[in-house]
C-alpha cells in the first residue's frame, strides 16, 4: 500500500519538522520530493541524507514572484508535480487589541496566500495528468481558535475553506484536495510555548502527549497515495483526540 | 478551412474526444460536444498556450461554439 513510485512531490516548509518529516515519509514510499523552504542549509542536509529523487528549491514564501515560479521549478525538476503539500507557515502571535497590521498581513499573506498561489499554479498539470493529490496542513486553531493566534487561525480556517471549495471544482479530474489537521506537535514552531503554555494544552488532548511530525507525515502520505483517491475535501484530524473536547 | 481553425479543431477533438465531423461550425462546446464549466476553462487556456495569446474571462465568456474561437483567435493571433 501507499506507492509513489514514479510520482513527483513539492512540499513547503520542508525545513522545519513537519515538512521534512512529510518529506521523508512520501520519498520513502518513492516519490521524488522537490524540498523547499527559506533556510538553504536545512534543505541541503535532508536532501543529503534522503540521497537520490531529491531536489532542494529555496523559496522565501513572502514573495509572491518566488511563490508564483516555484511550480514550474519543481516541475522542471522533477518532470511534473503529482503532490503538492502546503506545510509552510509562519507564526506572528499576540493578543488582537496590539496584533499589527504587518502581523496580520504576513501571516495570511504567507499561510493563505501563497498555499493559494502554489494550489493555482500546478493545477493545470495535474488536470491535464487526471490525477493530482493537494494536502494543505491547517491547525487545530483552524477550528478551535486561539487566544494570541488570531491571524493564524484565520489563516489555517482560510486555507480549510479554499481546500473544499477547490475539491468540488476540480474532483471530476482525479485530483483531490484535502487538509491535514495537526494539533500540538513536537517541533520548533511549539519549543516556544512556555511550560505553563504547553501543560495548559496538554490538559484537552485525550492522548496525554505531543504529537511526533512522523505521525502527521503518515496521514499527509495517505492522502498523498492512489488509495484515497476517494477522499476529497476532508480535514483529517491529528491531534491526540483534542478536538473533541 | 484556415491554418488556426485546423489546430483549433485538434485541441478541442484531443481534448473533449469527440469525432472531428461533430467539431463544426456552430458546435457549441457544451451543448454539443459534452464540455462541463470546467472543460470550457481548459480549453481557453490550452488555446492561450497554442496561440501564444491571452484570453480575458470577459472574452472566454463569449467562446461558446468552435467558430466563436476561431474567429477570436484569428483576431487575436
Amino acid at each position: 500500500m501507499f506507492d509513489l513510485t514514479g510520482k513527483s512531490a513539492l512540499v513547503t516548509g520542508a525545513s522545519g519538522g513537519i515538512g521534512g518529516a512529510v518529506a521523508r515519509a512520501l520519498h520513502g514510499a518513492g516519490a521524488s520530493v522537490a524540498l523547499s523552504g527559506t533556510r538553504a542549509g536545512p534543505l541541503e542536509a535532508l536532501a543529503a541524507e534522503l540521497g537520490s529523487r531529491a531536489h532542494v528549491l529555496p523559496c522565501d514564501l513572502s514573495d509572491m514572484a518566488a511563490v508564483d515560479a516555484l511550480p514550474k521549478q519543481a516541475a522542471d525538476a522533477m518532470g511534473a508535480v503529482d503532490i503538492l503539500v502546503n506545510n509552510a507557515g509562519i507564526t506572528r502571535d499576540g493578543l488582537m487589541m496590539r496584533m499589527s497590521d504587518d502581523d496580520w498581513d504576513q501571516v495570511i499573506a504567507v499561510n493563505l496566500g501563497s498555499t493559494f498561489r502554489l494550489c493555482r499554479g500546478v493545477l493545470r498539470g495535474m488536470m491535464k495528468a487526471r490525477w493530482g493529490r493537494i494536502v494543505n496542513i491547517t491547525s487545530v486553531v483552524a477550528q478551535a481558535g486561539n487566544p494570541g493566534q488570531a491571524n493564524y487561525a484565520a489563516a489555517k480556517a482560510g486555507v480549510a475553506g479554499m481546500s473544499r471549495s477547490l475539491a468540488q471544482e476540480i474532483a471530476s479530474r482525479g485530483v483531490t484536495v484535502n487538509c491535514v489537521a495537526p494539533g500540538l506537535i513536537a517541533t520548533a514552531m511549539t519549543d516556544k510555548l512556555n511550560d505553563e503554555q504547553r501543560g495548559k494544552i496538554l490538559a484537552g488532548v485525550p492522548a496525554g502527549r505531543m504529537g511526533e511530525p512522523a505521525e502527521v507525515a503518515a496521514a499527509v502520505l495517505f492522502l498523498a497515495s492512489a488509495e484515497a483517491a476517494y477522499i476529497t475535501g476532508a480535514t483529517l484530524d491529528v491531534n491526540g483526540g483534542g478536538d473533541m473536547l | 478551412m484556415s491554418d488556426i481553425a485546423v489546430r483549433v479543431k485538434k485541441i478541442v477533438v484531443e481534448h473533449l474526444g469527440v469525432e472531428e465531423d461533430k467539431v463544426t461550425e456552430n458546435a457549441s462546446f457544451i451543448d454539443d460536444l459534452g464540455a462541463d464549466s470546467l472543460d470550457t476553462v481548459e480549453l481557453v487556456m490550452a488555446f492561450e498556450e497554442e496561440f501564444g495569446i491571452e484570453i480575458p474571462d470577459d472574452a472566454a465568456e463569449t467562446i461558446q461554439t468552435f467558430g466563436d474561437a476561431v474567429k477570436f483567435i484569428s483576431e487575436a493571433a
